[in-house]
């Protein structure tokens, strides 16, 4: 036979396009889980720092679970979870969900070390000037510890950059998940991975130097 | 709620998941231990006076670090198939893992020798020992003392992102659960009793991780 069915359709421009947008919606996720985990973070940080011992076991316990069990795993259980309890929500909201969980697991910690890197002897001078525990925490706690631990903090925020690569199991279609639509469309593996990979280097290497120039310049 | 937890399914397939569970722990165990040493040339050629190696070793850590673990397998594993390298999904996981963790390693390895006075080497060298001798009775026990716990969390960190291996076709712990599920549907009651494992893997391979740190780094610090 002569003539043959054309089964892939070649790389276009407005697929390069189509794989930016996908970049966005990794970039949209990653900012909300982000953001989300960062405030539930630093409350879970200063309850391990400031609260008793049950306070602190039980918090501890709860997060160190998120950190001892594979993302891929929350994602799939909470997934199921929710169907079998009877409320599904888009894959955009379980991944965002469980992401931002998984974050403030990761900055508690970053937090906790943050407050702790301030000397007790700042703080007490700090309330013997008359300030009150809040005072103290706002002026003096925060912008000292926040210096002590921006570069891990950034180093989380990159972490659940990438892993927000694995709510393409749950079905969010991000950057990786489109790069695989596009493979199974053209057949083009290699080149589509490569863009792919140059999009998440172009999202986060930036702000890997950005983190670590900042870092330079604090210690001078 | 009209859901009936099965757990039976579950319970009769343990052994083939806790059989599974050691794939997990064997290909971690193997690219932590590839990857801390590959790490460890990597932040030597990063120092190196070639342009070339230091070149290959910038690319290296800055591709391992800023791109997801999962794209890392996909490419090793579909890219390197399209140009006609065809890899085992075993040692796809296993190059995968070890070149995430040495990307790692290096960083870490260059933050720990940044913490050693050069005065050090200098007092070996002069006491005759060589280049090599000196890196490796003075300055590199040193060191490992100052990067045991990153590394110990770059381990657990393995053990985890192990995991992936499921989405190339690699039956661990979580392919496995995967395929188990595919037969019975089951996915909450299999992937819980997967997460279960994990756990007790994560906090086992702390405690040898700890066991291990103490034995070796007692002492005065």
């Amino acid at each position: 036979m002569a003539t043959s069915v054309q089964v892939f359709s070649d790389l276009q421009a407005s697929d390069l396009l189509f794989l930016g947008e996908a970049a966005l919606k990794t970039l949209e996720i990653s900012i909300v889980a982000i953001s989300v985990g960062t405030i539930f973070g630093v409350i879970f940080g200063w309850m391990l720092n400031a609260g008793n011992m049950a306070v602190r076991m039980v918090v501890n316990g709860f997060l160190d679970v998120f950190r001892s069990v594979p993302l891929i795993i929350q994602l799939i259980l909470f997934d199921s979870f929710i169907a079998i309890a009877g409320y599904p929500l888009p894959a955009f909201w379980s991944g965002t969900i469980i992401l931002s969980i998984y974050t403030s697991s990761l900055v508690a910690q970053v937090a906790r070390s943050g407050i702790d890197a301030v000397p007790l002897t700042t703080r007490r001078a700090s309330r013997s000037l008359g300030m009150t525990y809040w005072q103290d925490m706002r002026y003096i706690v925060w912008p000292i510890g926040l210096r002590a631990v921006l570069p891990s903090w950034v180093g989380v925020a990159l972490s659940v950059l990438k892993d927000s690569a694995l709510v393409s199991v749950i079905g969010y279609i991000e950057l990786l998940k489109a790069s695989q639509i596009l493979i199974t469309r053209t057949a083009e593996t290699f080149t589509v991975l490569a863009i792919a990979g140059l999009f998440y280097f172009a999202l986060s290497y930036p702000i890997a130097k950005a983190s670590s120039y900042i870092e330079k310049r604090w210690q001078q | 709620m009209d859901y009936q937890f099965l757990w039976r399914p579950v319970f009769q397939s343990l052994p083939q998941m806790l059989e599974a569970a050691l794939i997990t722990l064997e290909v971690s165990v193997i690219s932590m231990l590839l990857g801390t040493f590959i790490g460890l040339f990597i932040c030597f050629f990063r120092a190196s006076n070639f342009w070339f190696l230091r070149f290959f070793a910038g690319t290296w850590i800055e591709l391992a670090r800023n791109t997801p673990a999962l794209f890392q397998l996909f490419f090793f594993k579909f890219g390197m198939g399209a140009i006609g390298i065809i890899i085992d999904s075993y040692f796809v996981v296993l190059i995968a893992l070890s070149f995430n963790t040495a990307g790692y390693m290096a960083e870490n390895f260059r933050g720990g020798f940044n913490a050693i006075p050069p005065t050090q080497l200098r007092a070996a060298r002069s006491l005759g020992m060589s280049f090599f001798q000196s890196q490796l009775h003075v300055i590199v026990p040193q060191v490992m003392r100052i990067i045991y716990h990153p590394m110990t969390n770059q381990f657990i960190w393995v053990i985890l992102i192990s995991s992936l291996g499921m989405l190339v076709g690699l039956r661990e712990l979580t392919g496995e659960t995967q395929f188990l599920y595919s037969k019975t549907f089951r996915a909450f009651e299999f992937f819980a009793a997967t997460a279960v494992i994990y756990y007790i893997i994560a906090k086992i391979a702390l405690g040898i991780m700890s066991f291990i740190g103490w034995r070796l780094f007692k002492g005065p610090q």
